[in-house]
């Protein structure tokens, strides 16, 4: 398998970063709905650096959620390559993403996708049970503030408590990229702010490269590169020379 | 416990309303399927070792008198294996304390125990004392019927005299497993059973010393089994020989094998209608569960579980259910089972009716639930399995509707709103709509059978015993007698009406095809005996010729206006040509019937009877049976009310049981398949019907939509389920249809309303369950939750 010729990428080279996790390279998505068609991606290129935080803005139908969806291993691109390191997953058969997903990705949604018939405790389980070195359960809802909730089922749970154990459990099997899909759509200020907390702390800790998908723009100032999409393709990258906290952002 | 297993065992709490009715109807094709299964093995194990311990023959003939030493030649046919003289008689019994007279069937014994076809079982007491003429065994059944014990005495007409037997001991023997005497359907161990006695003293008394009237033989593994009985007919022939016949043609062994065979019948039959419904509701119980819970598929699949874990996860929820169903209907299967077994000791005499549940039956009940299991989520996990992970994020794709066919006709005028959402819904589903309309139906034909069998057994009891025997007592001669004997008759006490009858034992013969039976000359003017055809109409003794049953004609192959071959086993055992004169029906037994003239002219004899009927007055009874116990001429008496008395007491008793188990397995069907049909309705349409109720329709215009579809589906399966009842009952009619008896097609109009009442209560039932479900619809909370 050998490696595809890399293009350096606008100005984006220079943060400081070692190494590449993902290189996508002409990514072309169209998928059915019903009886619609829709053209989700066209032709993106894009390197994504280890350790780094990336917020992928844009309005809805812009593209963000299929492309975060290709990265993960949920979906593969209609056209194009997507690596992950030196793998190449837009070929990958369906139980090598499934590996791929199992050992190395940590998910996070809108909506939590909690199991409701489980508890915080379980619904972390879930992943710990199937990682190889995972944290504890335990361990990995006290990193996101939820050590004394543990039996709680989602239903028993705030929006926000909600999110946080999603996650922990995206994070209890350490994975290598964390990709969240619009983690604070459907929080309230403050609450989002300690979600987006948590998540930065991760970052800082564990060096997990992570990616935010989000269609407010103000989040974009706590990441180290801002990706705008529109119409299924990249429209800019930004660098942020100075992070801001998720507790100083405003929206 | 791991958190997926977990979030099964939630799941499963959760749906407890739809899990625990299916859970029901696997249990009920459970309890079915080992209930009649260990009942078969525990029977057919039963039969084959009783029928090898001890011996049962293969080859049966009884004659008129042939001198022992015949019996060597006879050994020396090729197949013979081993081989049996007996003196067998019927005689007419005094048992204490009972005013009616009983039929002793007396068979001889060898003086000394030893080896024997058709050995006996010695259940109590010993064997006869060599010398002891008057010491016998008898039947263990007709002991208990009669309350005997070993040393009570009973009398018998031996020979003309009076002489007192004594009990010594209480036998069973494989020839009398199902111990029933000529044409009827159920045991009377009160008035009929088997006495063994010693030789001896039995060929003394009936002038069959160095001779015998009864073979019994037993065939090499190979032999050629119609030879057999062709050579033994030939060499018999002048000693009377009525005819040797094998064991399909014996008594005891049909109906026992009969009643195997319809054990294994209906143990594949009953429990495929249940388990298939269960297969139904399981897969859209599961197809549900899998649409509600796609975002859950979806975290599954982005935290890595393989398509294998995620199918698993939710096979095991239908293994679960299935297989705790199998362990319910597993238990109570086998207490079933056992009380089953226990209820044929009624009927069957074995020396132990062994309950029988093996391994492999429990093995069959696993491999047919999982089977069931396999059926019901097959469809649903493969598409849980085949939902990328993607696109299970992702809300699903609105169900695409379309104009009804109604509508397309232009008939949509004729329905409301609601009206046309049901339709259309109906019309969105056609697989699940008709498998719906099936299950409920099926719930009604399930209904119908159980109560066809009632039906047909009142109907038999009518026709045969109310419209073709009308006489109240039938008294048979222990041989012919001359007419004038009808005269004694008249005299004899309470008797209102003599109608003789003579019969004559005959082998009836069309092309290659023959029958062993009797002809039964009657009188063509009698009242006491009525021919009827099929529609209940009299048919007319004609002058000459003869009536066969319908039954018999058809075994014969033979039409009205074809002749038939007569050869008569008795007397100058003359051959004869007669004309098949019409048909007859009867529903117990097969029968050919003459004028009694042309009889005794066909036989080349004097005006003879072998019998007659007779009305009598009932307060005279006692009386009669005095007489008729000090009358040695009658071998044996049979009254018409106690055979209708024991045919409704046991064929009626078992059909209760079976009807009411049947009734409760139905309403299960019904209410496990209306309400899980409503409710997974409720739940994929929650959003709909909130809204309809937020934009102003009332509670009684959503239930009406939810449940109209509901109604509509059992509205249209009751006239399917009603058709289909009908063919189940048509094929049980001509299943049930042999020489010993047959199941006329009769379904009540009473029977069709209970099957539709039933089913409609059911239904009705599950629709209040799911209105109250209904009614605490949070029409916020549904609207804000994400689909």
């Amino acid at each position: 398998m050998g490696h595809p010729q890399k293009q350096p990428l606008h100005a984006s080279a220079q943060v400081s970063p070692s190494s590449e996790v993902f290189h996508i390279q002409d990514v072309s998505k169209t998928y059915h709905m019903g009886e619609v068609e829709v053209r989700a991606l066209q032709q993106v290129t894009l390197n994504l650096y280890e350790g780094e935080f990336v917020v992928l803005l844009g309005p809805s139908g812009s593209g963000k959620s299929t492309l975060l969806n290709i990265l993960g291993g949920l979906d593969l691109p209609s056209s194009g390559q997507v690596w992950f390191r030196n793998r190449n997953l837009a070929t990958a058969t369906d139980a090598m993403l499934t590996r791929f997903r199992r050992e190395s990705v940590g998910f996070i949604f809108q909506f939590y996708n909690l199991i409701p018939s489980l508890t915080a405790r379980e619904n972390v389980a879930l992943v710990t049970e199937i990682a190889a070195h995972p944290f504890s359960p335990e361990e990995a809802l006290q990193r996101v503030g939820l050590g004394d909730r543990l039996d709680h089922f989602p239903a028993q749970l705030s929006g926000g408590e909600q999110q946080r154990v999603a996650i922990a459990r995206a994070i209890a099997k350490r994975p290598e990229v964390l990709l969240c899909d619009e983690p604070t759509g459907a929080l309230d200020v403050q609450t989002g702010k300690l979600v987006l907390d948590a998540l930065a702390q991760t970052n800082r800790d564990l060096g997990t490269t992570t990616a935010v998908i989000t269609h407010n723009a103000s989040i974009a100032a706590m990441a180290d590169r801002v990706i705008s999409m529109r119409s299924g393709q990249i429209a800019s990258i930004h660098v942020n020379e100075t992070k801001v906290s998720p507790a100083e952002l405003e929206w | 416990m791991k958190a997926l297993d977990r979030k099964l065992w939630r799941d499963l709490l959760h749906l407890r309303g739809q899990v625990i009715a299916i859970i029901l109807i696997v249990a009920c094709g459970i309890t079915g399927l080992v209930t009649l299964m260990s009942a078969y093995d525990s029977l057919k194990l039963s039969q084959a070792t009783y029928y090898s311990q001890y011996r049962f023959a293969d080859v049966f003939v009884s004659l008129k008198r042939a001198p022992e030493a015949i019996a060597l030649q006879l050994a020396e046919i090729s197949g013979v294996s081993q081989l049996q003289t007996r003196v067998v008689v019927d005689v007419t019994l005094d048992i204490p304390d009972r005013h009616e007279p009983a039929t002793g069937r007396i068979i001889s014994i060898p003086e000394q125990p030893q080896p024997m076809l058709n050995d006996l079982f010695l259940r109590e007491g010993r064997y006869i004392e060599a010398g002891r003429r008057d010491e016998v065994l008898i039947s263990e059944a007709f002991a208990n019927a009669n309350h005997l014990t070993l040393g009570d005495r009973v009398g018998a007409v031996i020979n003309g005299r009076w002489q007192t037997l004594q009990i010594v001991g209480l036998a069973l023997s494989p020839e009398y497993v199902y111990e029933i005497r000529g044409t009827d359907l159920v045991p009377d161990n009160q008035r009929f059973g088997v006495i063994w006695m010693g030789r001896e003293a039995l060929a003394a008394a009936f002038d069959m010393q160095g001779a015998f009237n009864d073979l019994t033989l037993s065939l090499t593994p190979h032999a050629n089994a119609p030879e057999v009985l062709f050579q033994l007919d030939q060499s018999l022939e002048r000693y009377g020989g009525l005819g040797a016949y094998d064991r399909d043609q014996q008594l005891s062994h049909r109906f026992l094998t009969d009643e195997i065979d319809q054990l294994q019948v209906t143990a594949v039959f009953l429990p495929s209608i249940f388990l298939g419904i269960a297969a139904f509701l399981l897969n859209i119980v599961l197809s549900r569960i899998i649409s509600t819970q796609r975002d859950q598929i979806a975290v599954l699949k982005a935290f890595g579980y393989s398509n294998s874990a995620v199918g698993l996860h939710y096979f095991k929820l239908v293994l679960g259910v299935t297989l705790l169903g199998a362990a319910i209907g597993t238990g109570l299967g086998l207490w079933f089972g056992s009380s089953i077994t226990q209820y044929y000791t009624n009927f069957f005499q074995f020396p132990i009716l062994r309950y029988e549940a093996g391994a492999g039956l429990i093995l069959t009940t696993l491999g047919v639930s999982l089977g069931a299991a396999l059926l019901g989520a097959f469809t649903a996990v493969r598409r849980a399995i085949a939902l990328p992970p993607a696109e299970a994020m992702r809300p699903e794709a609105p169900p695409q509707f379309r104009p009804t066919l109604i509508e397309r006709w232009g008939l949509q005028r004729l329905f409301p709103a609601s009206g046309r959402i049901i339709l259309r819904n109906l019309e969105r589903k056609p697989i699940q709509a008709l498998l719906s309309v099936l299950g409920i139906a099926l719930a009604i034909a399930i209904l119908m059978v159980g109560r066809y069998m009632g039906d047909a057994v009142l109907y038999i009891i009518d026709v045969q015993f109310r419209q073709v025997q009308r006489e109240d007592v039938t008294l048979v001669f222990n041989e012919p007698r001359p007419a004038r004997a009808r005269y004694a008759l008249n005299h004899l006490p309470g008797v209102l009406q003599a109608e003789p009858f003579r019969s004559v034992a005959a082998r009836l013969r069309y092309e290659h095809r023959t029958h062993r039976t009797g002809l039964m000359g009657l009188e063509p003017q009698g009242e006491l005996r009525h021919l009827v055809d099929r529609q209940l109409r009299p048919v007319q003794l004609p002058p000459s010729g003869v009536l066969l049953t319908a039954t018999l004609g058809r075994m014969l192959g033979v039409e009205p206006g074809d002749r038939l071959t007569v050869e008569v086993l008795e007397g100058d055992r003359s051959i004869h040509q007669v004309e098949v004169m019409g048909l007859v029906d009867e529903f117990i037994g097969v029968a050919a019937y003459m004028d009694i003239q042309a009889l005794n002219q066909l036989m080349r004899e004097g005006q003879t009877i072998s019998g007659a009927y007779l009305a009598v007055d009932r307060h005279a009874l006692d009386h009669l049976y005095e007489q008729v116990k000090n009358t040695p001429a009658i071998a044996s008496m049979a009254m018409r009310q106690t055979t209708i008395d024991q045919f409704e007491d046991t064929i009626a008793a078992s059909l209760g049981i079976f009807t009411g188990v049947l009734v409760i397995f139905a309403c299960v069907i019904a209410f496990g398949v209306v309400y899980n049909a409503a409710r997974i309705a409720l739940s994929e349409r929650g959003r709909e019907l909130a809204t309809l109720r937020i934009i102003g329709f009332s509670r009684g215009e959503i239930a009406l939509i939810l449940l109209g579809e509901q109604a509509l589906l059992t509205l249209v399966a009751i006239p399917v389920g009603l058709a289909i009842g009908l063919g189940l009952a048509a094929l049980l009619a001509s299943t049930y249809d042999s020489e010993l008896y047959r199941l006329p097609f009769v379904v009540n109009r009473a029977t069709y309303l209970f099957a539709a009442g039933v089913v409609l209560i059911a239904t009705v039932l599950s629709g209040w369950l799911i209105r109250r479900q209904l009614n605490q619809l949070d029409l916020i909370a549904v609207l804000k939750t994400r689909e």
